[in-house]
C-alpha cells in the first residue's frame, strides 16, 4: 500500500540496523518524545533489531497519559450533567479519574460520544440545539490547530451550545524540563514530527544549543525511526548537537504557517499542570480573553476542582525516561490495560500500555529466542 | 519486604505512589463487556459460567456438540443488534441467519434447523422488517437450513434500536470430527480463509460522524460449504483428526480467536504479519483511525488449526471454494510461550498479539 509499505520494508531495515551498528562506538540513551513514536518501535518490535548499546526511552508525548487527573476530573463532572453531550478522542474514555472514567459515565446514562474530528462537535450542536456540547481539546501542538477550528467557527457561527475544555500542552518546555533534571540520562532525541510539521522546530534549536543534544525531527514508520536513531548518533559519535530533520518529506523548519496563525488567535501560552510531573511554566496553551466564552470551565464552574497528586509515581518517572515501565512492581500484574493504574497504561500511545499490548512483560530473552527461531 | 517498598509504607502512599485509583469493578454494565475481549471473558465467566457449570459449557466452543441417542448434534445462539441494520454486502437478517449457521459450521455440523426471536422497536417501518426478514428468508435458503419456530415481542420506542435478533441453531455433526480449541499441537498451521476486518469497517464506514467513502463491502456469507470441502479433503487424506480447530473470528477479530485457542490448548502461536491478507481500504481505515485489523470483526472468514502433514491440501481446497480463494497460512503453533500469540512483523521485529481488554479505542493522533 502506498505511503505505507516502502516505510515498513525488511530489507531496508536491515540495512539502516546495520549502519547503526558500524556507527555506533559506545552506549547511548536516545529518548523517542512522541507517544505515536512509542507505539510504533513496540508494534513492529523496532526496539529488538537495535544493538545493545542503542536504548531507547520512552518520552512525555502521549497527550493522554500527560492530562492531569484534575482536568479529568473536570471532564467527569460536565460529563455528569444533564443536558451535556461530551465529546472526546477515543482513549480518553478509559482513563481513570478521581472516581471512575468516562465509560462508567455514559453507562450511568451520561451522553458521552467519540468524535474523531474536533469539528464534529459544530454537527452535533446543531443537531442538539436544546444541549451543551462540550469537547475536551487535549494534546500537544498536533491537535491544537484543529481544535483552535472549533473554537474559531463556535464563534464565528454564533453558537451558543459549544464549549472547549482545555488542557494543551507544549513539547519544547518538556524536553527543558527533562534536559534540567538532574536524574537526566537521555543525551539525543528524537523529535515529535508531527508537532513539528505544525510548529516548525526552530524553537528547538536554542534547546540543542543550550543542552549540547541532538535532536532529530523524526517520523513515525520504522524506518523513519530507524533512520532518525542513526542520525542521532551519527552526531554523538561526531560530537555534533544539531536539529536535523529525518521527516522532510512532511515537514520544513518554519511549519504550516495557516496553523500556526490560527492557534495564535485562539490560543495564549499559559503555565500547565503535567500528570506525574507537576506544573512546567509555561508549557501549554489557554484560551484567549475573546474566547472564554467558550471555555468549558467557566460555564460549567469546574474552575475550583483541584485535585492534588502526591509528587512520587512512577508514572511521572517514565514520562520523564528516567524509568521504564518494567521497572514498576505493578506492571502487568495489578496493573494492566484493563485495569489501569496509571495513565501511561490506559492510552495505546502510553508507555505502559504500548510495552503491555506488545508483550514487553515478557522476558526479553524469550523474545529475542523466538525472533531467531522464527526467521 | 524490600527497602523500596518499606521505603513506600513509610511515605504512607502505598505501593504505586499517586496512581489513580483503579476501577476494578464497573458497578455497571459497560460497553466493553461486550467487546469480546477481557471484559467479556470475564463476565462470561463470573456471572454465567460460574452458575451453570457443566463438562459441555466448560468447553467454552462456539457451539455445543451433545450426543443424544447416538446422534451427535450441535447446537448454539447468538444475538444480533448490529447499527445500521443495512449495510453494504449485508444486512441484520442476513447477518442472523449466517452468524448461526457458522458457529454450527465451525463445529464440523451440517447445519439444520433455526429458531429465530425478534425484539422489534415500536415505530419500526414494516417494510424495513420484511426487507430483513426477506434477506434471511434467502441466506436460510443458500445455507439450506429450515426456519422452524420463532417469537416476536414489541418494545416501546427508545427502548430498543430498531431490531434485535436472536437465532438458535441445531446442526448433525454427521462424521468422526474432534473439532475443539484444546486441541492445537506444537507444528501444526494457522490458516485463514481471506482478507480480515471487511466487516467490521464497513459497519464503521456507515456510522454517523464517520461515513468515507469506499467500495468495502461486509464478508457476511455462510461457511458450512467452505467448512464442509475442508473436512471433506481431511477425510480424503485419511486423517480427520487433522482439521484441530475451526473459528470464524467475528466480534474481537482474528487476534481474540487466536488467543483463545492458545490458551486453551497451552501452546504458543507465532503469526507472519506479512502473510496476513487485509485489503487496502482497510488498512487504510485502520491506520487512519488508530486501529488494529487483528481486532476488527468478521462476519465470513474462518480461521483453522490443522495438522502440518495435512495442511497444503486443505488450504488447496479452501481456495477452490468460492469463499476461499485467498486462503492463506498465516502461521504456526509453537510450543512457548504457551498461552501466547506472537507475530514476526513485517520489519523483522517480533512482538505479541494480545487479547483485546474491551473495546478498541481509535487513537488521538
Amino acid at each position: 500500500m502506498k505511503y505505507l509499505d516502502e516505510y515498513r520494508s525488511g530489507d531496508i531495515a536491515a540495512k539502516l540496523v546495520e549502519r547503526i551498528r558500524r556507527v555506533q562506538t559506545r552506549p547511548w540513551v536516545i529518548m523517542e518524545v512522541c507517544g505515536g513514536q512509542t507505539h510504533s518501535i513496540v508494534k513492529h518490535g523496532i526496539d529488538h533489531l537495535l544493538p545493545k548499546g542503542v536504548e531507547l526511552v520512552h518520552g512525555p508525548g502521549c497527550p493522554v497519559c500527560v492530562t492531569p487527573l484534575e482536568m479529568i476530573d473536570k471532564a467527569h463532572a460536565i460529563a455528569r450533567q444533564p443536558d451535556v453531550i461530551f465529546c472526546s478522542f477515543g482513549d480518553m474514555l478509559r482513563v481513570p479519574g478521581s472516581d471512575g472514567d468516562l465509560f462508567s459515565i455514559k453507562s450511568q446514562g451520561g451522553d458521552v460520544r467519540v468524535v474523531y474530528s474536533p469539528l464534529d462537535c459544530l454537527k452535533i450542536a446543531k443537531a442538539n440545539p436544546d444541549k451543551q456540547v462540550v469537547f475536551f481539546a487535549i494534546g500537544f501542538e498536533t491537535t491544537a490547530p484543529a481544535n483552535a477550528m472549533l473554537a474559531w467557527q463556535a464563534r464565528g457561527g454564533g453558537m451558543t451550545n459549544v464549549s472547549l475544555l482545555v488542557s494543551h500542552v507544549l513539547v519544547p518546555p518538556a524536553i527543558e524540563a527533562i534536559l534540567s533534571s538532574p536524574e537526566n540520562r537521555v543525551q539525543g532525541f528524537l523529535g515529535p514530527g508531527h508537532v513539528c510539521a505544525v510548529v516548525g522546530y526552530t524553537e528547538y534549536e536554542p534547546l540543542a544549543a543550550r543542552f549540547h543534544v541532538p535532536i532529530v525531527i523524526t517520523g513515525f514508520e520504522p524506518l523513519d525511526i530507524l533512520e532518525g536513531v542513526l542520525m542521532v548518533i551519527e552526531q554523538l559519535e561526531q560530537g555534533r548537537a544539531e536539529v536535523e530533520n529525518q521527516y522532510s518529506r512532511v515537514l520544513d523548519r518554519g511549519g504550516n504557517r495557516p496553523a500556526q496563525d490560527l492557534m495564535g488567535k485562539v490560543f495564549e501560552v499559559s503555565d500547565r499542570k503535567w500528570r506525574g510531573v507537576g506544573t512546567i511554566p509555561e508549557s501549554g496553551f489557554r484560551l484567549r480573553d475573546e474566547f472564554r466564552g467558550f471555555d468549558a470551565e467557566h460555564r460549567f464552574r469546574v474552575t475550583a476542582i483541584a485535585t492534588m497528586e502526591p509528587a512520587v509515581c512512577i508514572s511521572g518517572q517514565i514520562l520523564q525516561g528516567i524509568k521504564k515501565p518494567h521497572d514498576c512492581p505493578a506492571f502487568g500484574t495489578e496493573c494492566t490495560p484493563q485495569r489501569p493504574l496509571g495513565a501511561t497504561m490506559v492510552s495505546a500511545e502510553g508507555a505502559c500500555a504500548a510495552y503491555y499490548a506488545y508483550g514487553r512483560h515478557l522476558k526479553d530473552a524469550d523474545l529475542v529466542t523466538i525472533g531467531e527461531d522464527g526467521r | 519486604m524490600s527497602t523500596k517498598e518499606e521505603e513506600r509504607e513509610r511515605e504512607n502512599l502505598g505501593p504505586f505512589g499517586s496512581c489513580p485509583l483503579p476501577i476494578f469493578d464497573h458497578p455497571q454494565i459497560v460497553l466493553g463487556h461486550g467487546s469480546g475481549g477481557k471484559l467479556s471473558a470475564e463476565l462470561i465467566e463470573k456471572v454465567f459460567v460460574s452458575r451453570f457449570r457443566n463438562p459441555t459449557l466448560d468447553k467454552m466452543d462456539d457451539q455445543a456438540v451433545l450426543e443424544i441417542g447416538g446422534t451427535r448434534l450441535a447446537f448454539t445462539t447468538d444475538s444480533f443488534v448490529v447499527t445500521p441494520i443495512f449495510f453494504p454486502g449485508g444486512d441484520i437478517g442476513a447477518l442472523a441467519v449466517n452468524g448461526t449457521v457458522n458457529d454450527l459450521a465451525v463445529g464440523g455440523a451440517k447445519p439444520l434447523y433455526l429458531a429465530a426471536a425478534f425484539i422489534l422497536e415500536e415505530g419500526l417501518p414494516a417494510a424495513d422488517l420484511a426487507r430483513v426478514v426477506d434477506s434471511m428468508a434467502i441466506a436460510a435458503q443458500d445455507a439450506g437450513v429450515q426456519l422452524v419456530t420463532g417469537d416476536t415481542k414489541v418494545v416501546n420506542r427508545g427502548k430498543g434500536d430498531k431490531v434485535f435478533i436472536t437465532t438458535t441453531g441445531i446442526g448433525h455433526v454427521n462424521r468422526a470430527t474432534q473439532l475443539s480449541a484444546d486441541r492445537a499441537q506444537p507444528g501444526d498451521k494457522i490458516l485463514l480463509s481471506g482478507s480480515i476486518g471487511d466487516h467490521g469497517i464497513t459497519i464503521l464506514s456507515q456510522r454517523d460522524g464517520l461515513e468515507f467513502e469506499s467500495a468495502l463491502e461486509s464478508d457476511c456469507a455462510a461457511l458450512h460449504g467452505l467448512v464442509a470441502a475442508m473436512l471433506d479433503e481431511a477425510e480424503a487424506a485419511g486423517n480427520l483428526a487433522g482439521v484441530r480447530v475451526m473459528r470464524d473470528p467475528t466480534r474481537g477479530g482474528v487476534a481474540t480467536v487466536l488467543n483463545e485457542i492458545a490458551q486453551r490448548s497451552r501452546a504458543g502461536m507465532v503469526l507472519r504479519e506479512n502473510a496476513i491478507p487485509v485489503r487496502d481500504t482497510v488498512r487504510g481505515a485502520c491506520e487512519m483511525l488508530g486501529l488494529d485489523p487483528l481486532y476488527v470483526a468478521n462476519e465470513g472468514k474462518l480461521v483453522a488449526v490443522v495438522a502440518k502433514e495435512i495442511a497444503d491440501r486443505v488450504l488447496a481446497a479452501m481456495r477452490r471454494h468460492r469463499l476461499g480463494t485467498d486462503s492463506c497460512i498465516i502461521g504456526e503453533v509453537i510450543e512457548q510461550p504457551a498461552g501466547m500469540v506472537l507475530m514476526k512483523t513485517s520489519i523483522g521485529g517480533t512482538r505479541v498479539v494480545d487479547v483485546l481488554f474491551g473495546e478498541q479505542l481509535p487513537r488521538i493522533c
